[in-house]
Formats: structure tokens, sequence, C-alpha cells
């Protein structure tokens, strides 16, 4: 036991820190995943209006926080906003909002795809049997776009949770910081411990997008 | 046939899409229990003639009257109309998330408020009588494309719809499973139901039609009863329209 590195994990308070940094990489997550699912829809909607200004802009916003890095982003807002407008936000705030922007534009697309791959016959149709307007959208609309939205919005918010790992570089101290700085404080007692350490972060992560990875194969499995 | 109330009456109806006149002046009469088969050459504007009765596209003049009231955008209650005026499309559109039986008692339970129980008792006899009973618990990509559409007329019948339109119902079936289809529309026309049918089978036109109307450029060209339009039809375009149905050997001819 004495030469294996992952002693370091059961020194001091190690794992309650860890744990607290995973907390704060799951609340950025959550609450970026939340908001972005809200704003999400609600641009998805909007890039299926008609209207060519409205078009142009959603489609400007979407290729922007494309091409963006996310890195990039989170400086930008992390530090621009600071140095440029003295809006002085904390990394995690900072981390929230990149996320959420990074979050509706690409739930927006999902949403996008889903509603128009809905044929205009299954609305004619429903407003045939002499359902309203509401009816159509209850009954037969918003439940055939949910099950072609779940799967990619599940993969979408993995990927949000997995990419938070970057708000380390704007000094929020999250789950893979605080590992780092595990590894660090024990570079000279315990020098083979970044493999453990860093193996226990893979599980964590695992541990966190497995069930939900799970939930989104049980909401896949549909019946027509 | 003339002592029957007139149900549906469209007057002088426009429609067009920004530019041409889809319909241009199209007017036309239902009685109850009458069936009236609409046919032409594509784009002829038969499709959106029952569109526009139906509500789905609007009208840029004329007018629809049922049962002697007008049909006008945003006045009428198009919820209403569409129980009474039932519409059965060429792609069948049944929804693909719900099995057979919730397809059909969908519209009855939720429009007409209807007790549940009773609408499935009514569903699965209907479904009896188009020989699908058995298929009541299957979803739509389950079926064929014969039994979709069969499943899709129960769907309009269990509304208890005055009348029912037809849109080129089998024009999207292979031709073993149109048979079936057409033998179901012949069986409502001996019921009495009171149908406008656009279709491209002949024969069938010929066998179920009190009416034939012919449609092209958006004007009704000719209106007969099928013996007289498919031995002798009077306009030149209706003749040129029905040799495209004859073939003939190239040494046969006359």
């Amino acid at each position: 036991m004495q030469d294996l590195g992952i002693r370091v994990l059961f020194l001091g308070n190690n794992l309650q820190r860890l744990l607290g940094g995973l907390w704060i990489t799951l609340r950025i997550s959550l609450i970026a995943v939340a908001c972005s699912i809200v704003l999400g829809i609600l641009l998805g909607m909007l890039m299926t209006v008609r209207n060519p200004v409205i078009k142009a802009l959603t489609k400007l916003y979407l290729e922007f926080i494309r091409i963006m890095p996310q890195l990039v982003l989170l400086f930008l807002v992390f530090f621009g906003l600071t140095r440029s407008f003295g809006i002085n936000l904390s990394g995690e705030t900072s981390a929230v909002i990149v996320f959420t922007l990074w979050g509706t534009a690409e739930m927006g697309d999902l949403v996008r795809g889903a509603l128009i791959s809905i044929p205009k016959h299954q609305y004619e149709s429903g407003a045939a049997i002499g359902l309203t307007r509401w009816q159509v959208y209850h009954y037969i609309m918003i439940p055939q776009i949910l099950t072609r939205l779940v799967p990619p919005a599940i993969n979408l918010t993995t990927r949000m949770i997995k990419t938070t790992s970057l708000v380390s570089l704007i000094g929020v101290v999250e789950v893979l910081k605080v590992a780092q700085q595990m590894i660090e404080a024990n570079r000279y007692t315990v020098p083979d411990s970044a493999l453990w350490i860093y193996g226990t972060i893979f599980f964590l992560y695992f541990l966190v997008c497995w069930p939900i990875s799970l939930a989104a194969k049980k909401l896949e499995k549909r019946a027509w | 046939m003339a002592q029957q109330p007139v149900l549906l009456e469209v007057k002088n109806i426009v429609k067009n899409y920004g530019e041409g006149n889809v319909l241009d002046g199209v007017s036309l009469e239902l009685r109850k229990g009458e069936v009236k088969v609409v046919i032409g050459p594509s784009g002829c504007g038969k499709s959106t003639l029952l569109r526009c009765i139906n509500g789905l596209e609007k009208i840029q003049a004329g007018q629809i009257l049922l049962t002697g009231n007008v049909l006008t955008e945003g006045k009428t209650d198009w919820s209403k109309v569409r129980q009474k005026i039932g519409m059965v499309f060429q792609s069948y559109d049944l929804f693909p998330h719900m099995s057979v039986l919730d397809n059909i008692t969908l519209g009855p339970v939720k429009v007409q408020g209807r007790e549940k129980k009773e609408v499935v008792l009514e569903a699965e006899k209907l479904l009896g009588r188009v020989g699908l009973l058995d298929k009541k618990d299957a979803y739509p990509r389950q079926l064929s494309g014969g039994q979709k559409q069969r499943v899709a007329i129960v769907r309009a019948l269990i509304l208890k719809p005055e009348i029912l339109l037809f849109d080129e119902v089998t024009a999207a079936l292979d031709p073993e499973m149109v048979r079936e289809v057409l033998d179901v529309i012949l069986e409502l026309a001996d019921d009495g139901y009171t149908m406008l049918i656009v279709t491209h089978e002949m024969q069938f036109a010929r066998a179920v039609a009190d009416q034939v109307v012919f449609l092209d450029g958006g004007r009704i060209v000719e209106s007969d009863a099928p013996e007289q339009f498919f031995t002798q039809p009077k306009a030149e375009r209706a003749r040129r329209f029905l040799n495209t149905f004859v073939y003939e050997k190239g040494g046969e001819k006359a």
C-alpha cells in the first residue's frame, strides 16, 4: 500500500475535495443544460419562422458559436468583458453563460431539425378529423417531435458535461482542477499518483454520464 | 336524386397561389346520398378543390355552403365543419406513434367528447367491416399501404360525417391493394354516403359515380352521367384525356 498512488485520494480531506469539485462541474453543467433546453426550444421554433431577418440572425448566431472553440468563448466572456466593459464576472458565472450560449445554439438546431422532420400532412390529417390547432400539437406533433429529439439532446448533454473540464482554465476549481492540485501537492511523496487520480476522474465522469445514456436508451425504445 | 336536399354548394370559387388561378370559378352541388367523381389531368385543381372545401386552403373568391351556411375563413368553426366533412388523403397519414385503435378513437374522444368505451366498440365494428379487426393493436408501420388507407377511411367514418372527400386515395398504392380500398368505397356508396371523390381509376369512377365532373385548367369543362361521359364525352379536352387510358397495338389502329 505504501507505494500505491491511490492513497493520495485518502490523505486528509482529499476525497471530499474531489467530490466537491465534481459538484462544481455538475452544477455548471446542469444549470447550463437546463437553460439550454428551454432557450434552445425557443430558438429552434424561431429558426423555423419564414421571416428572412430572423432566419439570418439565428443562422449567424448558430455559426458564430459553432466556429468559436469553447475555450475562446470562455476567455472572451471571462477576461474580455472585464477588460472592455469592466463587468467582473466570477469564473463559474462566466462558465454557465458560455455553456448556455453554446448549448442553446446546438439545442436550437436539434429542435429545428425535429420540427421540420414532421411532414405537413401530419398536421393536416389531424385538422381533418376536427382537432383544433392546440390539440394537433398536443396529441400529434409534440409526441413525435420529442421522440426524435431525445437521443441527440442526451448526446449534447453528456458532451456539455465533459466539456466543462475547460473551465479550470479560467480559474474555476472543478473536479479536474482539484485533481491537478492533489497531484501537484504530492509530487515528491507519491510520484505515481497521476495515473490513479486521473483514473478516478475518469470513473467519476463515467458515473455521471452513464446513467444519462441509460435513461436515453430507455426513452428511445418505443413501440412504433 | 333531385328530391334530396343539397348538402354542399360550391359557388364560383377562385383559388390562386400568387400566379395564375388553380381554381378559376368552380361551381358544383352535392345532394344527400350523391356520389360525384372529379377527374382530370394532373395539375387541373382536383385536389385543391377538395382542400378548399375542407378549409385546408383559403379561397380568394366565391362561396362554399354547407347545408346552407356559408363557410368563411376566420368566422367558421372549422373543427365543427370538419366533423361533418370527412377527408381521406392520398398518403393516408395515419399517426405513426399511435396504434390503429388510438388513431381511430382520437377524433371522437377528443373532438366530440364521446365515451371512450363506446367509441372503441364502434371502431372495432368498423374495423371488422373493412377486414382489419385483427390489426387493431398494430402500429401503422406494421401495415401495408392498402391496410393503412382502410384504417384512414375508418378514422374519417367514425366521426359520422355527412360528406366524405376522397383525394386520390389509391394513387400511392400497389395495383393489388387498389382493389381492397375501392371495394370499401363502393360499399359506402351502397350505404348511401354522400361523397366527392378525386381519382385516376376510370373504371372505378364509372362504377361508383352518379355524376362525373371533368376539370381542366381550374374550370369544370364537362359534367355528365358516367355512361354518357365515358362513352360519348362532349368536350374535346375530355375526349383527349380519356384516350390516354386506351392502349392499342400498333398494327390494329383504325
